[in-house]
């Protein structure tokens, strides 16, 4: 496997898997991750801080004072060379989304227009996608989710938004994310979930991580009620939505 | 009681931060901490302080705090005009930077004003009973995350303090200005230097940049002449270290720093080397700088040369007058009480 070492500075390296956006890809850059994680944990790598994995690559920072890039680079292409086990399957999350109502998902008109399909069959496209996180970031908790199903692909709207709520689900071009807080978007909003991918109150404050796989299911209004009250108390369940 | 310090009015960005919320920018948590490891370093070290203790960074102005404490001391560091000490009933005392302060219950500290630079520190020994989070007290505003409250003080404010009482301790100073470099600001190339042209490359490593008024901890935006691009500047978003040198399509450059994204989507034509960056976190607008670049392995070393030369700053601290007074310790050990220096002393001998 080829990979290229980028420079960033004395403090960090960008480990480049490839050019172009792919599971595969992806798959590699996350087995790195965690690969890097693990010798970590076994008292290896050393002055290696932590790692920032996206689409296509992963940063290893590294503290100078500690080690030297001419040591650290050589011990990471051992880990490459070794073989990376791509198959490492993430953590299997439940997101509920309610797709009801102007409130929540003011764009599903018109996401159904220029997709040619009624609101029902956007929600069924939507719950349909095998979705799995590639990379968070932007702000915290804010995760790029991939696999979205390609016939729901539209570019970002041209006049992003100045508000959106908390926790709204958008989609654009062939992904989908979750608001972690209120903010400006350039998303399509098509549904909303009681949960909070952010919240400072829990010892994890950040929800998904990259390498969930994630499954939308559909609630109604009464449910989403009923779960955003155990949300906002810090009474509910959370490991209930998650599988490995 | 417990012991705190009140904020009776707020600076201009005042926060507290320590070294940096590690450990968690893959889940998309930017780092935060002090925009000068140095200036806090010092300031906790004069202190007494470890080194990660989370201080008040000082944006541009400070501000004036009441000790609600038995005593606690206090150490600012960075370039400030003298701040003062008020105690009811008596005339306001100045007290120099870069060095620390015993201060007692009902005395007023008010920081002086930043001369020249943009950010100073403040440290309070032991530190500030805040609960960290995610291991971190760094404040991150844009989130309202760490720190305070999440966010810079206001008046009103009380800051809890860890200990009721100063560690007895002689106060001490900064033996002289902590020497944090001239010349140009030293980068590293890449990760995204290929994504420019060679003239592009020759325009960023020559010309002079003004730090222009979108300067804050997130990033200095710089103006001056537009770098050429060969390969567009968008990228497929990968992840931004310390330093990193952006240029969006417009070809200006941005320098990222502690509040900085943990990805993004523009092509990085270079890193500010870490040697250099307190002296970034310190800019005000309007400066002036060039960049000049140098290999990783001499950005590594130049970095170890200035933790070493860090740690020989705080191991010579000297012992502190105190402020305002007279100090009769350096009286007698530099033979001045009755005016009259040994010839052997005068030189050096």
């Amino acid at each position: 496997m080829s990979v290229r070492y980028l420079s960033c500075g004395d403090t960090a390296f960008t480990v480049e898997f490839g050019n172009e956006i792919s599971p595969q890809i992806n798959g590699q850059v996350m087995a790195l991750h965690t690969a890097i994680g693990a010798a970590k944990a076994a008292g290896g790598l050393v002055g290696v801080v932590e790692t920032v994995p996206t689409m296509r690559s992963l940063m290893v920072s590294y503290d100078p004072a500690k080690a030297t890039r001419a040591e650290l680079q050589p011990q990471i292409g051992d880990l490459i060379a070794r073989g990376l086990s791509v198959d490492a399957v993430g953590r299997k999350v439940r997101m509920p989304c309610c797709y009801d109502g102007e409130e929540f998902a003011p764009d599903l008109a018109e996401v159904a227009e220029r997709t040619k399909k009624t609101p029902e069959q956007v929600i069924s496209a939507h719950l349909g996608s095998s979705f799995k996180v590639y990379v968070l970031g932007f702000m915290p908790g804010l995760a790029y989710i991939a696999g979205l199903d390609p016939s729901l692909y539209l570019p970002r709207r041209s006049q992003p938004r100045v508000r959106l709520p908390r926790s709204t689900v958008a989609i654009a071009m062939d992904m989908t994310t979750i608001y972690p807080f209120e903010s400006p978007g350039g998303w399509h909003l098509i549904g909303r979930t009681p949960l909070w991918m952010f919240d400072q109150r829990r010892e994890q404050p950040v929800f998904l991580a990259p390498g969930d796989q994630l499954t939308f299911e559909r609630i109604g209004r009464a449910e989403f009620d009923a779960i955003a009250r155990k949300v906002e108390s810090g009474t509910l369940d959370w490991a209930e939505l998650i599988t490995r | 009681m417990s012991a705190a310090l009140k904020v009776v009015r707020a600076g201009l960005f005042d926060t507290v931060q320590d070294l940096g919320r590690i450990g968690y920018m893959a889940l998309g948590m930017p780092t935060a901490g002090a925009m000068d490891r140095i200036g806090l370093t010092l300031a906790n070290a004069l202190a007494g302080n470890p080194p990660n203790t989370a201080g008040l960074e000082i944006g541009v102005m400070g501000p004036d705090l009441l000790v609600e404490a038995d005593s606690v001391r206090v150490a600012l560091a960075g370039p400030l005009s003298p701040s003062l000490i008020e105690s009811e009933g008596l005339p306001p005392k100045p007290l120099e930077t870069d060095r620390s302060h015993l201060l007692k219950r009902g005395q007023v500290l008010r920081v002086g004003m930043i001369e020249g630079a943009s950010t100073a520190y403040l440290a309070v020994s032991g530190g500030f009973a805040i609960a960290p989070f995610m291991g971190s007290l760094s404040t991150y505003s844009r989130a309202g995350i760490g720190g305070f409250e999440g966010r810079k003080l206001a008046p009103g404010d009380v800051l809890p303090l860890m200990l009721e009482n100063a560690p007895a301790a002689d106060d001490r100073k900064l033996g002289g200005p902590f020497d944090y470099g001239s010349g140009p600001i030293r980068v590293v190339w890449g990760p995204q230097d290929d994504y420019f042209t060679a003239a592009g490359r020759q325009t960023f490593v020559t010309a002079e940049y003004t730090v222009s008024r979108e300067a804050d901890r997130m990033g200095i935006r710089f103006e001056g002449p537009a770098i050429e691009h060969a390969k567009g500047a968008d990228i497929i978003s990968d992840g931004i270290g310390p330093g990193a040198v952006q240029v969006p399509g417009a070809g200006l450059p941005i320098v990222l720093l502690a509040d900085r994204q943990t990805v993004g989507g523009y092509s990085k034509i270079a890193t500010v080397a870490s040697v250099d960056l307190p002296r970034l976190g310190r800019l005000l607008p309007g400066r002036t700088v060039r960049f000049a670049a140098v290999t990783v392995e001499d950005a590594e070393s130049l970095r170890r040369e200035q933790e070493i030369r860090l740690a020989r700053a705080i191991a010579s601290f000297q012992v502190a007058r105190p402020a305002g007074g007279i100090d009769l310790a350096r009286l007698y050990d530099e033979n001045l009480i009755d005016g009259i220096v040994y010839e052997r002393e005068a030189a050096g001998q």
